[in-house]
Formats: C-alpha cells, structure tokens, sequence
C-alpha cells in the first residue's frame, strides 16, 4: 500500500477569543475560546487532490494553515512523509500575495534563492524564465511588476514562484474565488496540467462544489470545525451519506437542469464560539433526534467505513 | 403591449480621462417588465454594475451618460435634476448592493433606518412606520422581530443583513429594484436563501428586478431572461432557457463551457483564450474578434449589435458568412 504523504490525526486548533483581562475582571465575563478545528483527521496519498470544502469559518482555512505551520496546532498531529521544504501554498487574494514593489523576477526566484543559495543569477534567471513559459506567462514578463498583470495572470505568478522550489505539495487556499469564471477554468487547467506533468499533491480548499468536483480525487466536507463527511469524489456526488452535503448539494445551481423553485436550506452556520451542543448540525438538521442534541457523531469503521459523522446515517437514514 | 417598468435605449456611459474617452457602457438597449428579472452577467469590467448605477443616476463623476434614453414606466429619468432624482431613487427604484455591512448605517439600529426610510418616502406616523417595520423584516424571513427590531447592523449575521437591505429598498413599494451582486458576499446555502427570497418578492408584488451578478448560477435559478455583457457592451440578450441552453454568441458559448459541470466528467475545462480587454484598448469591430475562433474579417471591422433579443455576433446576425 502507498504511504500517505500527509497524515493529520485528530488535529485541534483553539484560538482565545476571550474579553481583555480587565473586561472579564470588571464584568465577570468568562473566558471563551473558539475552536476553529476540532478533532480533523486526514490522510492524503501521493500525486492526489484532497478538497476540503464548507462554508465560511468552518476551519478549512485554518487546516491550510496548520498544515503549513503558519499557525501552531493546539492538539493532535501532522505528519508529513516528505522533505518539509517541498511543500509550497498558493493564497486566494492574487493581489495581496504578491509584493507591490518587487518585479516579478525577483518574486518567482524568492524560493529559489532561500532553497538554493548556491543558485547563480544566471541561472536564476534561466529558471525563473523556464517557469513562467510552464505557466503560459512569458520569459520577457519577469521585468515587469505585478499591478501590470490581471487578476488570473497574478494567479500564474503565484503558482510560478510556488513551483519554482520544486515542490512535491501544494496547499492551495481557493485558488481560484477571486477569478472570473473564464480565467478560473484557465487556472484549474493549468493546476491539473502540472499535477498530471510533476506528480503535484494538491491539499484544495474551496466553498465551491462544482470547482472541487472537477479537481479532487477525495472531498471532506466540513462544518464548525469537523468533517461532517470524507468519500471519493464520485461517491460523494453520487451517494452524499451527511445530511449536511446532500444540502449542499442541492443549493448548487445546476446550469443544466435548473432548480428553478426549489426549497433552500434553512438556517445558518451558527457561531463557532458557541456551537450546539451534540451533533452541531443538529439545529438545522430534519434527520435530527434526540441522540443528536446530547452526542457527538464520530467516524466509525462500522458506519460507512469511517466515511460518516452521523447516528442517522449510522441508523440507515438517509433521505432528507 | 404593455409598457415595460423599465426601458433602456442605446445607453452610453463615458468617462473623459487626460488620455482620451473611455466608453464604459456602450450602446446597451434592453426592457423589464412587471413582475420580471432580468439577469445581467458578465465578468468583472464588462460594464454591468456601471449600467446599473446609470440608471440610478449614481455614476461617480466624471462619468456621465453620453447618450440615450432611460425611461422608468414611461418617464424619462436620465434627464431630471440631482433634487428630481433624489424622489425617484427609493421611491420608485430600490437598490441592493453587494456588501450588506456597507450598506447600513453601523450607528443606528436597523429599525430607526427603516423607520427613517418609510418615513422619508410615505407620510405616516412614526408609530405607523415603525408598525410597516415589523411587517417588512417579518415579510424578508427575519425571525423575532419585535426584538430584532433595535438590534444594530453588527448584531446580525450577513444573511440576515442582506435580509434588511431588502426590506430598505421595499420600503417605499418601488416598481423597479436594481440588485447588485446581492448574494456574492454570502455563503451558498444563504445564497439560495435570498434568490428565493427575491423571486417571491417579486412574483407576490410585480416589482420588476435588475439582477447584475457575474455567477451564472445564480441567473439560471432566478432570472426570467439574460443580458450577457462583454467590454461594456450587450453580446447576448435572450431567455434564460436559450441563453444557457442554447447560447449563441461565441464568448457566451465560452463563457458556459468553462463552468465546471456537475454532471459531465470533464479533464480539461473549456478555455477563452486571452482575457477581456480594458477599456483604453478595444479592439475595432466585434469586442470579442481577438480571442474568437470563429472570426472572419468582417469581425474586425464592424461593430455587431442588437437592440432586443439574439446575439450580437456577425455569425448569427448574417448566417456563417461574415
């Protein structure tokens, strides 16, 4: 059996959201922390693409972000079965991620000149020039600076300078939702062409289903800070075992059939400072009973081989 | 044939800079009726948010409309005065942007500014008012509303913001309302959540709808028929069955290609070449000939449009010989 290139184990991350000191002394508020991820557990195989996919303030972002080492975890582990240095990310915001006031050149030869200190300005150059031809860019492109370029060039540019350590591991952080749709789908091309041309992992986040369909070989879906459910792509789009995911499945638009008077989920993501107690989907869910308000769902070998944190699915229920 | 609620006639909108005139709408002709949505969508900088801020007479200077018509239920509003304008705006049109935070005032609880919106627009009574309030966010889905009511904008999530936002512009019972990428900022299952919301809206009160969105997702759920927009100008103008369905404009034919599906298994999305070009640097003839690879010469020398459904594209216009 392939080994994992990553493996994360009941990965927990807290942040203190409390009042200021004073504030709690004074006004006898407690101490609230807020957990942004609460128990995650992973596995990602070489040259695929795990997605994790949920609504705002679901974790996914911070997952990237421990996975990484940008934040700490507070419990749990990562492990990754790599060289720690051949892992690169790729952020959302084209025009927050790159600098301004440096020419492109000098941006996509940044890991090339920490990795590789032995690297000539020569050869820099060749390469910088070489990875922005891979990218569809062009070699003259490395004198210009980045306010030159559109939003889905910058994206390029970004992905050039995380190619440009040879990484074996990529954490992308949507990628692609600050993109016009015609210039996102040139995007996800371009992520796919690398994977199939260099072996690329990719660690994919996206709130967009229909993006993480076309580009994952495994789909967690995630709410307040757990995975609500973890199956292959194409057994997750043919049989959704979590309420949750067959909700959301049933918001996406369909361009081909739309859904033209269809019933929206109801209600919203509660606060993750205090979520509900047992199953934190229960409020929001029709499937819920009485288990679900006291209990925490787990992903259990005998419900759906680990695939599942639900008592109804656990139960057989599945129809919402 | 009845009047539509709104009609737009060859509007232009020009923004004089030190380096020539840019033509940010140009030549755009489309209609809403009662009780209709119209979806306009294009990508960012194709113009469609500045068509709708023109007929709210919001253009920031100095942009202005160079020419055309405006016409709301049969009156001309690109003409009136900033004070004349200022009685058609919320009364009679109604606007929802994007950003809901921005959109309410953070200092004053939602209710006061409903309250002073109904008031501005209608002569009742404070407590008549404050009673049409409660009626309105109890219409958009706001649960509890008698406490809700003096909540201030923070106090509520996006969704229930975006809610009160719609609620603003109903206040005044407008015919037109002009929704800007109202659900952009919000997660999916709250998007739907307020589409449906429109839709009901607008079917229960023959409001006529504006959707400018750049998600055509959003647009094949909700609007009745499409205006497809690419380098401010219209390429595509249908129902929303043959515009998705059936598109006939090159770019719109891209444009629904590089969705991904979710139900063909595709390798490799489909791609527009290139991108849109800016606004200092159209190409002569057809907007889109550059990247089209369907273009013949004719393409590149004259400018295809059309004022009322199809596509402006000499392939359709003219058969397979342009």
């Amino acid at each position: 059996m392939t080994r994992p290139i990553l493996e994360v184990d009941a990965l927990e991350r807290r942040f203190d959201v409390s009042a200021p000191w004073l504030n709690r002394l004074l006004e006898g508020k407690p101490r609230r922390t807020l957990r942004a991820v609460d128990g995650v557990d992973f596995d990602i195989l070489p040259g695929q693409t795990l997605a994790l996919v949920g609504e705002s303030g679901c974790g996914k972002s911070t997952i990237a972000k421990l996975v990484t080492g940008l934040h700490a975890p507070s419990d749990g582990k990562i492990r990754f079965n790599g060289d720690p240095t051949k892992m690169q990310m790729i952020f959302q915001d084209p025009f927050a991620s790159l600098n301004p006031r440096w020419r492109v050149g000098r941006i996509v030869a940044e890991p090339l000149r920490t990795l590789f200190p032995e690297t000539t300005d020569v050869q820099a150059e060749a390469r910088v020039g070489e990875l922005l031809k891979t990218v569809g860019l062009s070699p003259a492109d490395a004198a210009k600076y980045p306010h030159e370029f559109s939003g889905g060039q910058r994206q390029r540019i970004s992905i050039a300078r995380a190619l440009a350590g040879e990484p074996e591991f990529l954490v992308c952080d949507e990628p692609t939702s600050a993109l016009d749709v015609s210039v996102q789908a040139q995007v996800l091309n371009l992520m796919k062409r690398l994977q199939r041309d260099m072996g690329l992992t990719y660690l994919f986040i996206s709130h967009d289903l229909s993006v993480v369909r076309h580009m994952a070989d495994v789909i967690a879906v995630m709410y307040l800070g757990r995975i609500a459910e973890i199956q292959p792509t194409a057994d997750l789009f043919a049989n959704p075992l979590h309420p949750y995911t067959r909700m959301l499945l049933d918001t996406i638009p369909d361009l081909e059939a739309p859904k033209r008077d269809r019933a929206p989920m109801g209600g919203e993501v509660p606060s993750p400072v205090s979520p509900p107690s047992g199953c934190t989907f229960h409020p929001r869910c029709p499937l819920a009973f009485d288990r679900c308000k006291r209990e925490l769902p787990k992903r259990t070998p005998d419900v759906h081989d680990r695939r599942v944190a639900c008592f109804a699915a656990a139960e057989g229920k599945t129809d919402v | 044939m009845t009047q539509p609620v709104l009609d737009v006639q060859g509007l232009r909108v020009e923004f004089p800079t030190r380096h020539g005139t840019l033509t940010a709408v140009d030549d755009i002709s489309l209609t809403i009726g009662r009780g209709e949505i119209l979806g306009v969508v294009g990508e960012s900088g194709a113009g469609k948010s500045m068509t709708g801020m023109a007929i709210l007479g919001l253009l920031e200077p100095p942009g202005r409309i160079a020419a055309g018509k405006i016409l709301l239920s049969g009156d001309r509003i690109d003409t009136l005065t900033e004070q004349q304008l200022q009685a058609v705006r919320g009364r009679r049109i109604g606007a929802i942007f994007q950003d809901p935070l921005t959109s309410l005032n953070p200092l004053f609880k939602v209710g006061d500014q409903l309250v002073e919106t109904i008031r501005l627009h209608t002569p009742m009574t404070r407590a008549q008012a404050r009673a049409r309030a409660i009626e309105l966010m109890q219409e958009v889905g706001i649960p509890a509303v008698e406490e809700r009511i003096d909540n201030y904008p923070h106090q509520f999530s996006g969704g229930m913001r975006q809610r009160i936002v719609i609620a603003l512009a109903l206040c005044a019972e407008p015919e037109l309302i002009i929704a800007d990428e109202p659900t952009t900022a919000l997660d999916v299952s709250i998007q739907a959540q307020i589409t449906a919301l429109l839709k009901r809206l607008c079917r229960e009160r023959g409001t006529a709808v504006m959707l400018v969105t750049h998600d055509m997702g959003v647009i094949a759920e909700t609007a009745d028929r499409v205006a497809v927009m690419y380098a401010g100008r219209l390429a595509e103008l249908g129902t929303v069955e043959n515009v998705v369905r059936r598109p006939q404009h090159p770019y719109t034919v891209g444009l629904m290609g590089s969705i991904p599906s979710l139900r063909r298994d595709e390798t490799e999305l489909q791609m527009i070449p290139g991108a849109m070009p800016r606004l200092n640097s159209i190409p002569p003839g057809c907007a889109f000939n550059p990247r089209c690879a369907q273009a013949g010469p004719k393409c590149s020398r004259d400018i295809p449009r059309i004022h009322g459904e199809g596509a402006a594209c000499w392939l359709a216009l003219e058969g397979a010989t342009a």
